[in-house]
């Protein structure tokens, strides 16, 4: 169960090589929580994760889970939901791809959209109607600033993420008064293994910011969060920029 | 019987969760509740005031005990009331004190259930003298997992499980107290100040025992040479010669006074540093430095909370913690440690009460035992709170004291053997008489109870 401070006893992380998701899992662990289950595609970097968690003292397992298999959503999640109560789940997979490379290989396009968007869709649903059948729950997804507004520079990341954050936010409604919380994170730039050698943008953060942040979303029980927060202000005034104008900044 | 399902938080209105409401309004309506409470299980719930998450249930039953509301009968002549376990302690004294009799242990509220009385093993103002609310607790009727009632009485070991026991044992139909004679409604009431915590716990030492009733409240944001000054107010019930001939018209007078209730939505942070600052300095100022043998109402002393309906509201909505732990008599060091950091650390919390407490009853997982108590309230958004509550609990256990469950919703799970050394029994207890997991609720999920 959630605490009084909103900090899971269990924890399923859906993405388990993801950096941030693993900053996160490092906080909480650290807090109350003693379950972890890692999803991902079986490898030695999920093992790795595992291991680390573990020698923080948590009771690691991993399941073998593929964003780009929705049909097997349903019977690896119940699996692990059939173990115990999940307190909270973090969606935390995805791919940024190569946008210069992706617009002359659609097929490479479209498994950014299914990892990202149609994925998460599954897995978000199924995960929901576990949450929701024991009353209670985080659903944490790990959405962007890029799905705010499509930039011209990443706009088939961008646009996988701006279809996973109007789905997580509508779930949200759809599941307020059932128990379960979904909450929407909105990092900006993030310095990460998946960002390595991209040129950094203006008001960069780090896995364990956002990892902070998710702390306090729990403990507010918050709908959305901005990591830096800031970035709500910076994207509201984005968001009404002119296209003549936002086509020509450089972003 | 109707259900739906809803949103359920403690009176500290953090972590909500959901559960089917269920209200039963017969014994068989009950019996048939807890045999189909299905795979998550249910939990009986009285009037909501436990802060934490005792009386929720995610995804399963909640049972809304207080449509069993009936006084079955009251023995006026050695004062011995039978009710059911939905009969709030508000409705004995309205009740009761016409006859000259008054409930045997009330705690801050009278908004409480005699179930949840018992489930919480209750303590007020009188522990050091009367114990907990157990101890004047003569029988009770269960309703166990297997759908059957029994009747259970003193000094068995389902009647001490269940004590204290967080309804988790079953659901408590009916009861049977002995009740407390007193010859008027109204209360003699002593208050001094005390200007530090080492005058305050002087003061409690020498002289509680002269009194039935003995509470201390803390100005836990007083710093430095004041740290812990205090309001002592102490009492007894007031004799029928001490009223004026105007009060003697009608002695057992029962007529709280009511506030209107504050909106249903007030701003984060109302209640900061400064605001209750300025209420604790404010508090400490008006009470007397000594005055002895003032009349009050029985709500005024007792209940003066209760005069605000949910007042829990002011918290806004991230809700509150209520933390309470007791150390025992001899670690005054640990309690003297403990004030000094929660005024260091400006917890922003009004009304912190400490209390001596007097022997302890055998309910297994009972909270009061022998040693100091104290109470506070803090808003949970507070930065850092929970690691600061975690540090405090370590030092709790080390001085071999232990926190109240009642009132919990944040403790760490593998600190609970220590502060409940008969947690094993109340495990062994509950798999022989609910092997399916009937009676189950978050702080039970929560601390694997």
């Amino acid at each position: 169960m959630k605490d009084a401070f909103g900090l899971p006893q269990s924890l399923l992380v859906l993405g388990g090589t993801s950096e941030i998701a693993l900053a996160t899992a490092r906080r909480l662990v650290a807090r109350r929580t003693r379950t972890v289950w890692l999803a991902g595609r079986p490898s030695s970097a999920l093992e790795q994760s595992a291991a680390d968690l573990r020698a923080q003292g948590a009771d690691v397992r991993t399941v073998a889970f593929d964003a780009l298999a929705p049909e097997s959503h349903e019977t690896v999640l119940g699996k692990v939901f059939a173990e115990g109560d999940i307190d909270m789940v973090l969606l935390a997979f995805g791919v940024l791809g190569d946008q210069a490379h992706d617009e002359r290989e659609p097929l490479d396009a479209v498994r950014v959209a299914q990892t990202n968007y149609t994925g998460a869709v599954s897995a978000g649903l199924v995960s929901a109607r576990a949450l929701q059948a024991q009353g209670h729950g985080s659903l944490v997804v790990l959405s962007s600033v890029a799905g705010e507004r499509a930039r011209r520079s990443n706009f088939i990341y961008g646009s996988s993420k701006a279809g996973l954050d109007a789905f997580a936010q509508g779930l949200g409604d759809a599941l307020h008064g059932t128990g379960v919380h979904v909450m929407v994170v909105r990092p900006g730039f993030v310095r990460t293994k998946m960002t390595a050698g991209l040129p950094e943008a203006p008001l960069a953060t780090t896995p364990e910011e956002v990892a902070t942040a998710v702390e306090l979303g729990l403990r507010r029980r918050s709908e959305t969060v901005w990591v830096p927060g800031v970035l709500r202000w910076v994207m509201s005034a984005l968001r009404h920029v002119p296209r003549e104008a936002f086509r020509r900044l450089p972003l | 019987m109707s259900a739906e399902t809803v949103s359920v938080t403690g009176w500290g209105r953090t972590a909500p969760t959901a559960a089917r409401l269920i209200r039963p309004r017969t014994y068989e309506e009950a019996v048939a509740a807890v045999r189909g409470c299905g795979a998550r299980g249910g939990i009986p719930r009285g009037l909501g005031r436990a802060y934490g998450d005792a009386a929720q249930n995610a995804g399963g039953a909640v049972l809304d005990m207080t449509a069993l509301d009936r006084v079955h009968v009251i023995d006026a002549g050695s004062g011995i009331v039978l009710c059911d376990a939905g009969v709030s302690l508000h409705r004995l004294m309205r009740v009761l004190l016409p006859l000259g009799w008054f409930v045997p242990v009330t705690p801050g509220t009278r908004h409480v259930t005699v179930g949840g009385a018992i489930g919480a093993d209750i303590h007020g103002k009188n522990h050091h003298v009367s114990g907990s609310f157990s101890r004047h607790l003569l029988s009770f009727e269960l309703l166990t997992a297997d759908g059957e009632i029994r009747t259970v009485s003193r000094g068995t070991p389902l009647f001490d499980a269940t004590t204290g026991g967080l309804g988790l044992t079953g659901v408590i139909l009916t009861a049977t107290v002995q009740l407390q004679p007193v010859q008027t409604s109204l209360m003699s009431v002593d208050t001094e100040r005390a200007r530090d915590l080492d005058d305050l716990m002087a003061r409690l030492t020498a002289t509680d025992d002269h009194y039935r009733y003995s509470v201390a409240w803390i100005d836990l944001l007083a710093r430095g040479a004041a740290t812990g000054r205090a309001v002592l107010t102490r009492g007894e019930h007031a004799p029928l010669d001490a009223l004026g001939t105007r009060a003697r018209r009608d002695p057992l007078a029962f007529r709280p006074a009511q506030l209107p209730a504050p909106p249903a939505v007030l701003p984060e942070g109302l209640l900061n540093r400064r605001t209750v600052g300025w209420f604790n300095e404010l508090w400490y100022r008006k009470a007397p430095r000594a005055r002895t043998g003032q009349l009050q109402k029985l709500s005024t002393f007792f209940h003066p909370l209760d005069g605000v309906p949910h007042w829990n509201r002011v918290y806004g909505r991230g809700g509150f913690v209520q933390y309470q732990f007791v150390v025992p008599y001899g670690r005054e060091d640990t309690l003297r440690r403990i004030v000094r950091r929660l005024s260091e650390r400006r917890c922003p919390s009004f009304l912190a009460v400490l209390k001596r407490f007097g022997d302890a009853d055998p309910g297994w997982l009972s909270f009061p035992q022998p040693g100091w108590t104290l109470a506070l309230d803090i808003p949970a958004g507070l930065t850092g709170l929970g690691a600061l509550l975690d540090e405090l609990d370590e030092e709790i256990v080390e001085a071999g004291g232990r926190v109240y469950l009642a009132k919990d919703s944040r403790l760490r799970p593998e600190l609970l053997a220590a502060m409940y050394p008969r947690l094993d029994d109340f495990r062994a207890l509950r798999a022989e008489l609910d092997p399916r997991g009937a009676f189950v609720s978050d702080l039970s999920r929560r601390l694997d109870l």
